[in-house]
């Protein structure tokens, strides 16, 4: 079986994770109710898409 | 070339696949709006366009193929009856609204529906808001009663506790 010849330095792992990090969404303004949301869905807020397409919304208590 | 015009394959063989997008496709010319995944509505879409299609030819052998393909006789008449509106369209019949993510699996959920399903979704809306609204009277309506004979029973007390007693 193969085996590392060389001790892994801290510096080495840390220079390889260096890049491995998550990206945030782009996220856009609804024209409706003016929250974030994630371009090119429905609104999750208020139910629009593109001015009309109203989802069914749950009426708040 | 065919390249990369592969389609979808969901994941299941061939019958399981062409029997999904039947029902898939019959569900849809019924209710002119479903809510499914988003591969699933894409890998659907040109399956409704060719019962569209069908459809807007409108003969006797077009009915004969669009009921070879879809699963119930209800589902052929009614896409006949439909087809026509989009006479004047040479296809994009459809819209696919990315609305959410699924629990579970995390899968994205999209509706979709044929194009000028607006009325018939707000009427089966109104319908649905309409039951609901007659359910919750009915069950207050129950709630009183069964209070007023609660009352009539125990003077008051709770029936439970005067069960027990006797």
């Amino acid at each position: 079986m193969a085996n590392p010849k060389r001790r892994h330095s801290q510096r080495r792992t840390s220079t390889r994770r260096a890049h491995d990090h998550l990206t945030a969404h782009s996220l856009s303004e609804c024209p409706n109710c003016h929250e974030r949301k994630m371009p090119h869905r429905a609104c999750p807020k208020c139910g629009y898409y593109k001015g009309r397409e109203v989802l069914e919304m749950e009426e708040s208590k | 070339m065919r390249h990369l015009k592969a389609g979808w394959k969901l994941g299941r063989n061939t019958s399981h696949r062409r029997a999904l997008l039947r029902n898939l496709v019959t569900s849809l010319i019924m209710e002119e709006r479903i809510e499914t995944t988003v591969v699933k509505a894409k890998a659907m879409r040109p399956h409704v366009e060719k019962m569209i299609t069908l459809g807007k030819r409108g003969d006797l052998a077009a009915r004969r193929q669009a009921g070879a393909y879809l699963m119930t006789r209800a589902a052929v008449d009614k896409l006949f009856e439909l087809s026509p509106r989009f006479g004047d369209r040479e296809g994009g019949y459809l819209r696919i609204v990315r609305t959410g993510w699924q629990k579970g699996d995390g899968a994205e959920k999209a509706f979709i529906e044929l194009l000028g399903a607006e009325r018939v979704v707000e009427e089966k809306r109104q319908k649905r808001a309409e039951l609901r609204a007659k359910r919750a009277a009915e069950a207050k309506k129950a709630m009183e009663e069964a209070q007023a004979q609660q009352q009539a029973e125990g003077g008051g007390e709770p029936p439970a506790g005067g069960e027990e007693k006797e």
